[in-house]
């Protein structure tokens, strides 16, 4: 595993931050003892932060378990950074097949505001988690890749059963207000077909795999703007096409006459920019995925927006 | 300081409160910060979503496309100026014929007239030829949205409130009414 500079820096002020009030030495001096443990004698990242907080924080000396150290308990759906250390109330809601042995277990925790991904190390020797058992967890820290978050529970982590039965949310949002703007990229795209590739080419070219075929897709990129907020909202295939009435043969047999798929998108910032929407999706980084969308093409009602207007 | 830059929102704003903005800012020194028009109703906006009548359309440029549109709701007239640096908004009025009901997004432009006084206008980001339930629902949306405005003018005045107080007056009243008056003109039979 390589470790960078930056993150030796960033888990040094994280420890520094967390044992403030017992450790005597500063941030430099963290990060060169966790930078001699790493780079030095090639322990891996955890152990070396353990050894780090063994040596400098006497009361953990001959504890295995952690501390009573209080993080902030919050939900999942405010988790908005990683390598926070949270506290969390959850329901396993899946199980999944741990891919290699370095995983004990593996699978979703959710709570009222979504569901998130969690690993629990084989090393960590934690207690297993049942499916649809509800638990606190304690110390646990936060992960992130492309912009999907997860949890890591770890040899600090405490894991407490609870009474009560924790309701999961689907993490879903609804929001309405005008279409103000189609981003570059949508209409008719190719995406590239290399393993499980998926991304989408820029001038024939992904930026993983380098010049591809690729394969068509359909979705639209835009801007929901009500007014006071804006949201960035994605459509996939179905949901493009059920607003434009507009499917992928069609788009392809377009952009094949013109010989220029910019007519999709084209055609589809006519026909929708400027109208009102009510989109339904679930939040994923800065995007809203939608998941259904529809023109709020109902006429409005005049008498009860005045009676609204005139107590304002 | 988060480096990722924000996307503006689109103010609604009606006609005849819009088009008396005069006033211009930036929040910050930077060469690349958004430019502000401040609103009489005391809150700034980089950008607008106004949806109204398009009841005349010129192509008043002389050796490139410079097209002037005239869109109409229900307490006046914006203005718009789209040329060869708005291509997608330039492409769409090329083809309209007023009148046509059209939703626009753009960017508020204050000028300097001839006579030295100011002018205020619309450069677009895009123009879309709409129906007139979305023209009905945008007027909603704008009479509802000044009315709050208003109301936290008075109830709870921020520093942009102030200003507009220094720059347009201390009495918002004309807005107010102005936004009841809109919204009646939906029921008025057609």
């Amino acid at each position: 595993m390589v470790i960078n500079m930056i993150d030796l820096r960033k888990k040094a002020e994280e420890l520094h931050d967390r044992h403030s009030d017992t450790f005597q030495i500063e941030v430099d001096e963290i990060e060169s003892q966790l930078r001699t443990l790493v780079e030095g004698y090639s322990v891996p990242l955890e152990e070396a932060i353990r050894s780090v907080v063994n040596r400098n924080a006497p009361e953990y000396k001959s504890s295995t378990t952690a501390t009573d150290k209080s993080n902030s308990q919050i939900k999942i759906g405010d988790i908005n950074s990683s390598g926070q250390w949270i506290d969390l109330q959850i329901k396993i809601v899946d199980l999944w097949d741990p891919t290699s042995d370095s995983i004990d277990q593996v699978g979703l925790a959710g709570d009222e505001t979504g569901t998130i991904k969690f690993t629990k190390w084989s090393k960590s020797n934690l207690p297993t988690l049942e499916a649809n058992g509800n638990y606190l967890l304690k110390n646990v820290v936060t992960d992130e890749w492309g912009g999907r978050f997860s949890i890591k529970l770890n040899r600090t982590t405490i894991i407490e059963p609870l009474d009560q039965d924790i309701e999961i949310g689907d993490g879903s949002t609804s929001i309405e207000g005008a279409l103000v703007d189609i981003q570059s990229g949508s209409g008719l795209i190719k995406r590239c077909t290399v393993d499980s590739c998926t991304r989408v080419l820029q001038n024939g070219a992904c930026a993983e795999h380098g010049e591809v075929d690729g394969k068509y897709d359909l979705r639209l990129k835009g801007v929901i703007d009500d007014g006071i907020n804006v949201f960035e909202v994605i459509l996939n295939e179905q949901t493009t096409e059920f607003l434009t009435g507009i499917n992928l043969s069609d788009a392809e047999a377009m952009a094949t006459e013109a010989v220029d798929t910019g007519v999709v998108l084209t055609k589809m910032r006519n026909m929708l920019l400027g109208k009102y929407y009510k989109i339904q999706g679930s939040k994923f980084s800065r995007y809203l995925i939608a998941n259904e969308a529809q023109l709020l093409s109902d006429p409005i009602d005049t008498d009860s927006i005045l009676i609204q207007a005139r107590s304002i | 300081m988060s480096v990722s830059i924000s996307r503006e929102v689109a103010r609604r704003v009606f006609a005849s409160e819009f088009n008396i903005a005069t006033h211009t800012f930036k929040e910050s020194d930077d060469e690349r910060a958004p430019n502000y028009i401040l609103l009489p109703t005391g809150i700034h906006a980089n950008r607008v979503f106004i949806v109204g009548t398009l009841t005349q359309l010129d192509n008043i440029g002389n050796d490139s496309e410079w097209w002037h549109g005239r869109i109409s709701d229900p307490t006046g007239i914006f203005h718009i100026y789209s040329g060869q640096y708005q291509p997608n908004s330039t492409s769409v009025l090329r083809k309209l014929d007023p009148p046509a009901y059209v939703a626009v997004t753009g960017k508020p432009n204050i000028y300097s007239r001839d006579d030295e006084g100011l002018s205020i206008s619309i450069r677009p980001e895009s123009v879309t030829e709409v129906d007139s339930l979305t023209r009905d629902r945008w007027v909603a949306e704008t009479a509802i949205q000044t009315l709050e405005r208003i109301s936290s003018f008075k109830e709870n005045p921020t520093q942009y409130v102030e200003d507009a107080k220094k720059h347009y007056g201390e009495d918002p009243t004309i807005h107010h009414d102005t936004a009841l008056l809109a919204l009646e003109s939906l029921m008025e039979p057609l």
